[in-house]
């Protein structure tokens, strides 16, 4: 931080701004659309870009306009378009410049091939002051479609990152690991290396969500079978084995207590609002009974008042109380009430997935021994000191 | 660097946007170039906060010096040294503009 006489340049994340415990709302999701140009095999959320359904329902502009502004009063410094395809929006031009001009900073999250001379035009004189963030789905044109299964999506997505390197417009790339691009990983790296933006490889997507709205046991059957391994996750992760145990060594300093009972351990959020206006905890959990309608109500209510309610939620599932409420793992495993909506149709319900990567990863750790469940580990604090120790030494 | 004159009025630059958040002032850059980075943002010190609040576009400098005057027991010579501090300094980061000159 540069300090001046009179203008202090502040860091946001650092939260030294907030006198007091920060706003209400510092960050929003907001999901303009689940309508997207491209069908990928693994999406958790999309509809097809000319679904009528979903347009008809879909908020106006002016209605974005007003959650926008009240989010903007309630203290929100950063909103993230996504969706779906944010960029099918045909009003995302004006809703980003509103967004701009109310003070707010833009996250992006885009598979780039709505952006056009023009839209960088308006990303270069309008800057979103956060990275843009690009989902790559292949290197070359046979991989990308086999995932994308939309014919010249490639060349679109290339033309949209050229518009951008035209304009010198930071982005960042992040990967989903599938059968067709996986032979493609150093390819991709290689590639990503040379955005001077990529500070670190590329992340992947890979343990995928299932359908999020729960609306098709056909599609999220796919997404399982699409899913890796525990085995070949923890490759991945482990690529580059240094940075991934320091980070996890520092992660287990933090986090490492059973939860106990309580359903929320997440911290819940960033809140988001999805494409009909419908405020949700997070982008992932859409249990009708955890929503709000902002239709019926303000963003602060829905913010202010569901918050407090979904903190004091307990688990009443035997086989999570059994297993979950007592793993040390808990807060490690991306077990948590949106991954056993979307798995199950509960909040409650161990998700087996997510139980057996967090294992994977647990057992390369040190953390429990082959056959062992961490439910059962006893020495949990122990095992953590001397992971701790290990990587400080090493 | 421009000298700055009594008789200058000053306002916000449309090239950022500043508010108000949990009591503090945060001037967030809305076009390109403002600032060193571009995910930079801003704030200022409280005498920073009150000056900027003054330079509305319609107050001219001495105005703004005497109305701080009246506030603080400090010599007019050292406000108006600080007032024209924070203009010259919110103008070289282009977060100001002259209104009008007289």
């Amino acid at each position: 931080m540069k300090e001046n006489r009179y203008v202090v340049k502040k860091d946001l994340d650092s939260h030294l701004l907030w006198k007091g415990e920060g706003p209400p709302l510092a960050h929003l999701d907001i999901e303009l659309t689940e309508r997207c140009n491209n069908a990928c095999i693994h999406c958790c959320i999309n509809k097809p870009a000319g679904d009528k359904r979903s347009l008809a329902r879909e908020l106006e502009t002016c209605a974005w306009k007003d959650i926008l502004r009240q989010a903007a009063e309630l203290g929100m410094m950063t909103v993230r378009f996504t969706g779906g395809e944010p960029l099918l929006r045909k009003d995302f031009p004006e809703l980003y410049l509103f967004a701009r001009r109310l003070g707010l900073k833009v996250m992006l999250f885009t598979n780039a091939r709505l952006i056009t001379p023009q839209i960088a035009a308006l990303l270069a004189d309008i800057p979103p002051l956060e990275e843009i963030e690009i989902s790559v789905y292949g290197m070359r044109r046979e991989s990308y479609e086999a995932v994308t299964g939309v014919e010249g999506s490639y060349a679109g997505f290339r033309n949209g990152v050229q518009c951008l390197l035209d304009r010198k417009i930071p982005f960042v790339v992040k990967g989903a690991l599938l059968p067709p691009n996986k032979k493609e990983t150093a390819e991709f790296a290689a590639w990503a290396a040379t955005n001077p933006r990529m500070d670190a490889p590329p992340s992947y997507a890979m343990f995928f969500d299932l359908r999020g709205r729960r609306d098709s046991a056909a599609k999220s059957s796919r997404i399982r079978r699409l899913r890796v391994s525990p085995e070949e996750g923890l490759d991945i992760l482990t690529r580059h084995p240094g940075s991934y145990l320091k980070e996890m060594s520092a992660f287990f300093e933090k986090f490492s207590s059973p939860p106990g009972d309580r359903l929320f351990t997440c911290g819940i959020g960033p809140s988001c609002v999805d494409a009909y206006g419908v405020f949700q905890p997070c982008l992932s959990l859409r249990h009708p009974d955890l929503t709000f309608d902002l239709e019926k109500g303000s963003l602060k209510e829905a913010n202010v008042s569901g918050f407090p309610r979904l903190r004091e939620m307990k688990a009443t599932n035997p086989l999570y109380l059994k297993r979950c409420a007592r793993c040390f793992l808990r807060g490690f495993c991306e077990q948590c009430p949106a991954k056993s909506w979307s798995e199950h149709g509960t909040l409650d319900t161990p998700v087996e997935y997510c139980c057996r990567v967090a294992h994977a990863q647990a057992r390369f750790l040190g953390l429990v021994m082959e056959k062992e469940r961490a439910w059962d580990v006893r020495d949990s604090a122990e095992r953590i000191q001397n992971l701790i120790t290990r990587v400080a030494v090493s | 660097m421009k000298k700055i004159r009594m008789d200058m009025i000053f306002s916000h630059s449309s090239d950022v946007v500043s508010r108000e958040i949990d009591g503090a002032l945060i001037i967030v850059p809305l076009t390109s170039g403002v600032g060193d980075m571009e995910d930079d943002l801003f704030s200022m010190n409280e005498t920073g906060t009150e000056i900027w609040n003054m330079l509305d576009g319609k107050k001219t400098v001495q105005e703004v010096v005497e109305a701080l005057a009246q506030q603080y027991r400090a010599e007019p010579a050292e406000i108006e040294q600080d007032v024209a501090g924070i203009v010259t300094e919110l103008l070289k980061r282009r977060m100001l503009v002259e209104a009008t000159v007289a």
